[in-house]
């Protein structure tokens, strides 16, 4: 209970880590799919304070983290070229490609921006009518709705000169990739808040009663994962798996419609490739037919780009829930957020990067400390 | 950038025949389309993610929300310098070769709240 004063409301969490401890009669593991509740469980130290034996696995949730080597070195070329802007969120600057990133490709003389919504790169397109502008568009279900309704103004604004290099991701696959592993541990979802905000809910009744598992839709605050926690918990023990909304005040059950039938007009489902996962069928959107022009790969050569992936970096085991951030030997040597060998590392929503940041370091060496923004290490639990 | 953030919706208009708002997130103020959420009103609170609302949210969740994102340093990430960022990262002193100008705007945005 150390350390339990910081959260908003003490009295809450304490309410809630009591109720978990008196439901809980063996171990559980559950998988946090988020990105952003990875770094809420590591800020508060939520897995040190959970009872014995629950425990909470890091999920592939981080966007920037599973865009695989070959689309980033693809976006390296797009980018390098001379009659290009290429335009992109700011925290793909540093995931690193085969030998170099953008930040390095502007720095060389390409003209790389970042921008804050899909919609300024457009922007950007009508005000350089003699350049090639290109938006970097990867991402879960939160950002294809943005992306979607970008090409459909390009569309219908007859701006030519606009197109997207698509690496978008879905996430039900992806819990469903998990589950087939024969290594998985998982026994129930803590499922992606703003992800369930866009889809609804719909995907997962089916998914959780094949496999049996709960599937809770959570938020980001340290009491929002704990209530989390506590409901899929209360599930296991009784024997149930059903889907609940534990985050209803952002996610309805039918989502956005709006955003569904524009992702439904836009794109179209693929197999797509995962860094340091593999291909997951059906796992990703690109562009329909009908948007097929607005294509970046379609527009720029870009195939057959030889990749290389460093071998030291475990981040697609990371990425299953396989392995703990620091128990890679790289973790904190050889791979530091100045260093990285993979994306989990760079990306602000990256597990590496939150155990890093919070100096969860095992074993390792604390290695020169990273800017952290603001968190009272002193007050974080530690390992 | 997976983050959704919470933002007040201060003014409402169109731009190219899209729905547009300027939305204050604790401070700093972007512009948001509202294509995904019609008939959200000014005073309301959404989920924003990448410049697009996605859903309503009350007022109380949201400010807490707020409240935790500045604290986890996650608002300096979706609205700091991206290129200052990077360089620190990277272990330079500057930009590569300069801020362009949508991270000058982003910068200076940030230094507002």
């Amino acid at each position: 209970m150390k350390y339990i004063d910081e959260f908003q409301d003490p009295g809450l969490a304490r309410r809630l880590l009591d109720d978990i401890r008196a439901s809980v009669t063996r171990p559980w593991a559950l998988m946090e799919v988020c990105g952003g509740q990875t770094h809420t469980i590591i800020r508060h130290g939520i897995d040190q304070l959970l009872p014995e034996g629950v425990e909470l696995i890091h999920g592939p949730g981080c966007p920037v983290c599973v865009t695989p080597l070959e689309v980033i070195d693809k976006a390296l070329a797009i980018a390098a070229r001379p009659e290009v802007v290429f335009c992109s969120f700011g925290d793909m600057l540093r995931v690193p490609g085969t030998g170099k990133d953008l930040f390095r490709v502007r720095s060389e003389g390409g003209d790389v921006r970042v921008v804050y919504s899909p919609l300024d790169a457009l922007r950007i397109a009508r005000e350089n009518p003699d350049r090639q502008v290109v938006f970097f568009g990867i991402g879960f279900e939160t950002t294809a709705p943005p992306n979607a309704m970008t090409v459909y103004q390009a569309r219908r604004l007859g701006i030519r000169n606009f197109s997207l290099l698509v690496s978008h991701v879905r996430v039900p696959p992806a819990i469903e990739a998990i589950m087939q592993s024969p290594s998985c541990r998982v026994q129930g979802f803590l499922a992606a808040g703003h992800v369930c905000s866009v889809m609804g809910t719909a995907e997962y009744p089916e998914l959780a009663d094949r496999h049996r598992v709960p599937v809770v839709v959570t938020g980001f605050e340290p009491l929002d994962i704990l209530e989390g926690v506590r409901r899929a918990v209360r599930q296991l023990e009784r024997g149930e798996h059903t889907v609940e909304n534990a985050y209803p005040r952002a996610v309805r059950t039918e989502g956005n419609p709006a955003a569904l039938a524009m992702i439904e007009d836009v794109f179209e489902v693929t197999d797509r490739a995962w860094r340091g996962i593999g291909t997951i069928p059906d796992s990703g959107w690109r562009l329909s037919e009908r948007y097929r022009e607005y294509d970046a790969e379609h527009r720029f050569p870009v195939s057959g780009i030889a990749t290389r992936e460093p071998e030291a970096c475990r981040s697609g085991e990371v990425l299953q829930g396989l392995l703990k951030p620091h128990q890679c030997e790289a973790f904190g040597t050889a791979c530091t957020p100045r260093t990285p060998l993979g994306a989990t590392m760079v990306s602000s929503e990256g597990a590496c990067a939150a155990y890093y940041l919070y100096r969860r370091l095992g074993t390792a060496p604390a290695r020169s400390p990273q800017p952290a923004p603001q968190p009272p290490l002193e007050a974080s639990p530690v390992v | 950038m997976c983050l959704a953030v919470p933002g007040r919706v201060l003014e409402i208009g169109e731009r190219d025949g899209t729905r547009m708002a300027s939305v204050d997130f604790g401070g700093v103020v972007k512009e948001v389309c509202l294509e995904y959420l019609p008939d959200l009103r000014v005073g309301e609170y959404a989920v924003v993610h990448v410049g697009f609302a996605l859903q309503r949210l009350d007022e109380e969740s949201a400010r807490r929300t707020l409240e935790l994102f500045e604290e986890l340093g996650m608002l300096q990430e979706e609205f700091g310098d991206p290129w200052e960022r990077a360089a620190a990262e990277a272990g330079v002193q500057d930009g590569p070769s300069g801020a362009g100008p949508e991270a000058e705007g982003t910068a200076r945005e940030a230094r507002q709240r």
